[in-house]
């Protein structure tokens, strides 16, 4: 554990009021979460992830653009821990660095169709950028 | 009755049919809607990091503007709602946000979350009673079965929203069987139908949108109904002509005998 890391983990917790020492471990978060299948580190793990500061690989995880703030992680959980605001808080710590928006405006265009909603172009760049 | 209405960018532009159908089942049913002078976008998705403020402030202008024409603000499109509830509960709630917030806005009056917060759906259930809908509807649909998609943003966290039983909520229902159609309860209606990654990954977004549409369709569905527009494209996407997925606003209009 780096002193830098440890600096991270506790900036994470503090942005997303996450508790992580109230998780019992019962999966619960990673089951119900509807990106699963896709994720490298699932919802559980993000949680002791961060109480250990294992930011390196939270930080390089696919995961932190997989998570779709659908709050079933949040509603489900039983000791109310929230971990997609755990997800929310490494991805700003990702994307708050220099060049690391993940997506671009230069891309949008090529993904327009004409039924797309703008809803769907705000909401990922909320998400994917900074 | 009359309250103030929070229509939304994406209502103005793709989601056309449910700002319109809205707007003319509440004329039938005598409620006013104003819009609200100057809205701004909402962000479309609820910041969840604490240090976040500037991401808020467009909400917060919008229920500030509420409070000072003293009404409450009728919302429709399920993002919207998710955030300016959200919004607001922090307002009320977060003595640190609410601090930053008004020492940024500078407002002679300083908002501390008083904006009732009640999405359109809401308002027919608890304003306008679904017993008065039933009354007022001219073309009953019969026979029609209708599956009620409600997704994620309107239910979760529930501790916010209160909105219905956030695992098994009625309240579409209600208004299914109060324009005399059967709803159909399919086990998908409030799982994703992948949002926003539909610009990041559009297979992610297919596959649970498939998940959904197979669901209501195994469970006999003629039809889905949403709230949301960006669950409009993501299932419509899928279902192409096996089922048509339409803003329940557009039912309700319809049942009203205002769809023109």
């Amino acid at each position: 554990m780096t002193t830098d890391n440890k600096t991270i983990s506790e900036r994470i917790k503090q942005i997303s009021g996450v508790n992580t020492r109230k998780c019992m471990k019962c999966g619960k978060c990673t089951a119900t979460c509807p990106s699963y299948d896709e994720m490298d580190i699932h919802p559980h793990q993000f949680v002791y992830m961060v109480e250990n500061a294992d930011i390196d690989a939270l930080m390089k995880s696919k995961s932190i653009y997989k998570c779709l703030s659908c709050f079933a992680c949040v509603e489900r959980c039983p000791r109310d821990v929230e971990p997609a605001k755990l997800v929310e808080a490494v991805r700003l710590i990702k994307i708050r660095q220099q060049g690391q928006n993940h997506l671009k405006a230069n891309q949008i265009p090529d993904k327009l169709d004409a039924d797309l909603p703008q809803q769907a172009i705000v909401s990922a760049f909320r998400k994917y950028t900074k | 009755m009359k309250f103030c209405y929070y229509p939304g960018c994406t209502l103005k532009t793709k989601a056309k049919e449910l700002d319109i159908y809205a707007r003319k089942s509440t004329e039938a049913l005598g409620v006013e809607l104003e819009e609200l002078k100057d809205w701004q976008c909402c962000g479309a998705v609820y910041p969840m990091a604490s240090d976040e403020i500037a991401t808020k402030l467009s909400a917060v202008r919008a229920l500030m503007a509420a409070r000072d024409e003293n009404c409450d603000l009728i919302t429709l499109c399920s993002a919207c709602h998710h955030v300016i509830k959200r919004v607001n509960a922090d307002m009320a709630e977060n003595a640190d946000i609410n601090l930053k917030v008004n020492n940024y806005l500078k407002n002679e009056i300083k908002y501390k979350g008083e904006t009732k917060v009640v999405h359109y759906l809401e308002m027919l259930r608890d304003y306008v009673g679904f017993d008065n809908i039933k009354k007022a509807v001219k073309n009953p649909f019969t026979g029609k079965k209708i599956a009620a998609y409600y997704g994620c943003l309107l239910l979760r966290p529930s501790k916010v929203l209160h909105f219905d039983n956030p695992e098994n909520p009625t309240i579409m229902e209600d208004f299914i069987k109060s324009i005399s159609a059967t709803p159909v309860i399919f086990p998908y209606r409030n799982e994703c139908c992948g949002g926003y990654i539909t610009l990041e990954d559009e297979c992610s977004s297919k596959k649970k949108s498939k998940t959904v549409i197979d669901s209501a369709l195994e469970c006999g569905a003629d039809c889905i109904i949403t709230a949301c527009p960006l669950c409009l494209y993501n299932l419509s996407k899928v279902a192409k002509d096996r089922i048509p997925v339409i803003y329940f606003t557009e039912l309700l209009a319809e049942a009203l005998g205002v769809k023109e």
